[in-house]
């Protein structure tokens, strides 16, 4: 048994013994689980992929004279200004202006708000034009100006969803190609898609947010922020496997961080053909080793994961909740899947080489001290499971 | 008589070159098997070929210099598809459209995507596909 205290104080004086969620599970096979539950400090686990549920507060400061935007656009991608006068909330899923989105079927989707997060992050200069009625207080109704990340007063990254615990695997049994978040999928069941880090992945490392909760310390594009919610559509009651690894979509994390200080080649704009922008992430997350059991969860392999097979043409966009087979990552990583006497080819949409580099990262920055660890505030629900928006005719 | 190779060509017409047979000298002339990937060679436009020619070296390189009268770029390096390693995450949503495996999964442990050009029959899937914008075509 360790305490958080304790692993912090490790940490502090550079003595910490820290692996990577993959390195980890070969080194409990070796020393046994007692043993490596005494040694091991922390284990760091990692995500790279879209998250769509992205976006950041951007605060500008004051023009002379001053303006309460009402109306404004970053390189002519709409940013919403219901909030005080210079402060703006940008979407990672908004279209640029202009933008003929899907009329030319498939749309490509080249810039909107997730390569604004991209291009801030990296330092780019960027146009804003924003608009207002104009108030005794705020009188300018106009402004066109240039800007960089350095001049803005915050830049915080604020995500309602990253860190899907787990995720489905897409298919097509149609007869024509179909464009979905889940990228391109060819007809007849040709290819299949799948979204998660397996066993690098945080939540499915800590299946029932024992150590994972309010308050975490989490490393987010490089940036140290925090988890300081339970994430939109979280659903910890889903079904899960008797070592309690959830065998569908499941928890989610809201992870906030300073923009100021990411690495822009952890936060990347996504063009998804037909279907619109996304941001990708990296996220890291450790997990301290406070007890044998903490350490069992974090072995988990990628054949004891499984990831519901749901196709996309019919099924998922007209929420029949139908799932067409249960496959492992092993399975799944091996480029190939068997369904229903078919082998489908499989392809990915997150980036394991990311992840794995991310969680290197992260033991790396721990070791030299540079990351402590946080205890949660509290802890995540258990017990909630996803509502259904019901289109009624009148009030209820 | 020599033992055969192919080589890819990239083709680059800076101005209208196109009145000639130019495929049908390879072949007859040079006695090349031409497999054709990408053409685009119309009157008073910048036109592209892109083929894999397959023959002896001699005659490969008598084909080239027969092309170059015309005052066509002859570039043997490849290009027409190109990857930029700064925008690809190996994430791996290109290995399933690639219908060559020119860009595969090149080491298991770290999936690391790796693109072998020469594999590459410039069917532009990638182009399409990928979400990072990280395959582009140089024409």
């Amino acid at each position: 048994m360790k305490t958080y205290e304790q692993i912090n104080d490790r940490i502090e004086s550079g003595k910490a013994v820290v692996l990577t969620a993959e390195e980890i599970i070969d080194y409990v096979d070796r020393k046994g689980l007692a043993a490596a539950a005494q040694e091991v400090d922390v284990v760091t686990t990692a995500t790279f992929g879209p998250m769509c549920s992205s976006g950041c507060v951007l605060n500008f400061g004051h023009s002379k004279p001053k303006i309460r935007m009402t109306e404004a656009w970053i390189q002519d991608v709409l940013v919403y200004t219901g909030l005080a006068a210079v402060d703006v909330y940008l979407g990672a899923t908004q279209l640029r202006h202009g933008d003929s989105a899907n009329m030319y079927h498939p749309g490509e989707f080249r810039y909107g708000g997730a390569h604004v997060i991209e291009d801030l992050v990296a330092g780019k200069t960027l146009q804003l034009f924003a608009l207002s009625y104009g108030t005794d207080c705020y009188p300018l109704r106009e402004i066109r100006t240039y800007f960089t990340i350095n001049d803005l007063n915050q830049a915080t990254m604020t995500n309602p969803r990253n860190c899907y615990q787990n995720y489905n695997v897409a298919i097509n049994n149609s007869d024509k190609t179909i464009y979905t978040y889940m990228g391109t999928l060819e007809p007849q069941r040709k290819n299949a898609n799948y979204c998660s880090a397996g066993q690098l992945s945080p939540l499915l490392n800590d299946p029932l947010y024992e150590t994972i909760g309010i308050g975490t310390r989490v490393w987010l594009a490089g940036a140290h922020g925090h988890v300081y919610c339970e994430g939109t559509q979280h659903a910890g009651g889903g079904a899960r496997t008797p070592d309690g690894v959830p065998t569908g979509g499941a928890g989610t994390l809201a992870l906030t961080a300073d923009m100021k200080c990411m690495k822009p080649e952890f936060v990347r704009g996504v063009s998804l053909r037909g279907y619109g922008v996304s941001l990708a992430l990296g996220v890291g997350i450790p997990i301290p080793i406070l007890n044998e059991q903490v350490l069992k969860r974090t072995c988990v392999r990628d054949r004891d994961i499984l990831a519901p097979v749901v196709d996309y043409s019919h099924e998922y966009p007209q929420n029949t909740g139908k799932v067409v087979a249960q496959v492992n990552y092993e399975q799944l990583r091996s480029g190939r899947i068997e369904i229903e006497g078919k082998q489908i080819a499989v392809g990915s949409l997150s980036s394991y080489y990311k992840a794995l580099e991310i969680a290197n990262l992260l033991a790396d920055e721990i070791r030299r001290g540079d990351f402590r660890l946080s205890q949660p505030l509290a802890y995540l629900p258990k017990d909630t499971t996803m509502k259904p928006l019901v289109a009624r005719e009148k009030p209820a | 008589m020599s033992d055969t190779v192919k080589q890819k060509l990239m083709l680059d017409f800076p101005r209208c070159e196109c009145e000639k047979p130019i495929i049908y000298h390879l072949v007859k002339d040079y006695d090349l098997v031409v497999n054709v990937f990408r053409a685009k060679v119309t009157p008073e436009e910048r036109g592209y070929l892109v083929l894999d020619v397959t023959g002896t070296p001699e005659n490969i390189g008598r084909a080239i210099d027969y092309v170059k009268t015309f005052h066509v770029i002859v570039n043997t390096t490849g290009k027409g598809v190109t990857r930029d390693l700064d925008r690809c995450t190996h994430c791996g949503h290109c290995v399933t459209h690639c219908p060559t495996e020119a860009l595969r999964i090149g080491d298991p442990a770290t999936r690391e995507v790796t693109y072998n050009e020469a594999e590459c029959i410039e069917c532009l899937a990638c182009v399409r596909v990928c979400p990072y914008g990280a395959c582009a075509s140089a024409f």
